[in-house]
């Protein structure tokens, strides 16, 4: 029990924390190719037209799993703040701030492609639906904590301070979730259903959590990567780094 | 309790002593609301629909208006760091100066609401739900401003940084507060609005105090 503490708490330095990650990420570039490939070929070639909605609702491929990300890496990100202002472990912080532009990416995505999705289906680009209203605003709790960071100069102040607005704007996550109960409007009820049966083809949902399962493995090998980036600018000062980059 | 107490009376003395900071939020939201209608052209119908969001919206902006002034001055003359040093906890002291900031910012909105609801040719009911919500909602906007606040205390460009970390996060509070007063407009029933409305209040109410010591005990280090 006693070593298995000390075996986890060793990477919380970003000494040991950055060879580790190099390792990691050309494995999640293997599985984000993997499951891009199988997501892709399913959702064009296997998964049958829609009844109702032909073509285009193959966007959702890209959608779904979009939305689901930025809301996922939000609550990771609120993770590590968390973590990093119980514990005061360094990469915690570093974690959190490299998470942040993905996640901010996904909801960006999301928007997007719901934009395009929504302009055939329903003849417009926008609506003011909780659910895209809730993203909007996820998508604008990405960019505060964003410019928090920036803004403060000593980086141990800013993982801290960006840490507790993570951790308050999680509030927002539920409110994501449960405003398709809340309001009722023009957006579809949730297609996937913990306790329903799916109301989509199985197909559908292969290519659908296939895909998911790309973005997930993206989201973790560009996160490592930035992390690795954020590490040697911190440390850039300490000795160890001179030979790493070397 | 005492200390609670002492650093309301405190605050709202050196406000009293210094009234057009006060001043300057209330007829912002004054000519704001007013605006409005010069903007939008006189059509009363059109007003009536439009008046619940345009008063939340400008209540909303009027409370922001009033953060930045929440910590900094104690921030630098080194007050906040003899309440952070002082025996009592600081989180007791920061929910002072948030009744305060809200006696002084926020009770004065609530209170010119009717007046402003007139303009726009709401009838009484519907003040009455409007001032309702607002009195739920403007302690919620300063309780989670105060948390923006205390992030911001002292970082560069603090002032627009505040309002972006500020503002999404007093949608939730926008949403039902305007929606409470639509609801009753449209003739329903108002009453989940509000109560919606009062649970963010006991939550923030709970959580918000704590949230703002962290982050100024963060920003004394």
């Amino acid at each position: 029990m006693r070593q298995s503490i000390i075996h986890w708490f060793k990477f919380a330095s970003p000494q040991s924390f950055y060879p580790l990650a190099g390792r990691m990420i050309p494995w999640f570039w293997a599985a984000t190719a993997a499951f891009g490939i199988a997501g892709l070929w399913i959702s064009f070639f296997v998964a049958p037209t829609d009844a109702q909605q032909g073509e285009g609702y193959r966007i959702i491929f890209v959608h779904v799993p979009a939305s689901w990300m930025s809301m996922f890496i939000y609550l990771v990100m609120a993770f590590w703040a968390g973590l990093g202002l119980a514990l005061n472990t360094r990469v915690s912080g570093m974690m959190a701030q490299a998470l942040a532009p993905t996640g901010a990416l996904m909801a960006a995505l999301s928007l997007w492609t719901g934009a395009l999705w929504g302009k055939p289906m329903w003849g417009a680009w926008w609506v003011w639906d909780a659910r895209l209203t809730s993203e909007l605003i996820l998508f604008f709790l990405y960019l505060g904590f964003m410019a928090l960071q920036a803004a403060i100069d000593d980086p141990r102040r800013a993982d801290k301070a960006g840490a507790i607005l993570a951790l308050v704007g999680v509030v927002n996550i539920p409110i994501i979730y449960f405003s398709v109960k809340w309001w009722n409007t023009l957006h579809q009820g949730s297609t996937i259903n913990l306790t329903k049966a799916p109301s989509m083809a199985q197909t559908m949902l292969w290519g659908m959590l296939l895909m998911a399962l790309c973005f997930w493995m993206y989201s973790i090998a560009v996160a490592l990567t930035r992390v690795r980036a954020i590490i040697l600018e911190r440390e850039r000062h300490t000795e160890w780094v001179k030979h790493a980059v070397e | 309790m005492s200390a609670f107490l002492a650093t309301v009376r405190r605050d709202l003395l050196l406000a009293l002593r210094r009234k057009s900071e006060v001043l300057t939020a209330v007829f912002f939201f004054v000519i704001v609301t007013s605006l409005f209608p010069l903007g939008i052209g006189p059509e009363p119908v059109l007003l009536k629909k439009i008046a619940p969001g345009i008063l939340w919206v400008a209540a909303l902006l009027a409370t922001l208006l009033g953060l930045p002034r929440l910590f900094s001055a104690d921030h630098l003359d080194g007050t906040l760091e003899q309440m952070a040093l002082s025996p009592s906890p600081l989180g007791l002291l920061v929910a002072g100066k948030i009744l305060a900031h809200w006696l002084l910012c926020g009770l004065p909105l609530v209170l010119l609401a009717p007046v402003l609801g007139l303009q726009f040719d709401l009838d009484a009911s519907t003040l009455g739900i409007l001032t309702l919500a607002l009195f739920l909602g403007t302690p919620l906007l300063s309780l989670i401003g105060a948390i923006g606040a205390a992030l911001t205390l002292g970082v560069r460009g603090g002032g627009v940084l505040l309002a972006l970390l500020v503002l999404p996060l007093y949608i939730p509070a926008l949403i039902f507060g305007a929606g409470a007063v639509e609801a009753h407009i449209a003739g329903l029933d108002a009453g989940g609005h509000l109560s919606l409305l009062a649970a963010m209040l006991v939550v923030a109410g709970f959580f918000a105090p704590w949230a703002t010591t962290a982050a100024l005990r963060i920003a004394l280090e």
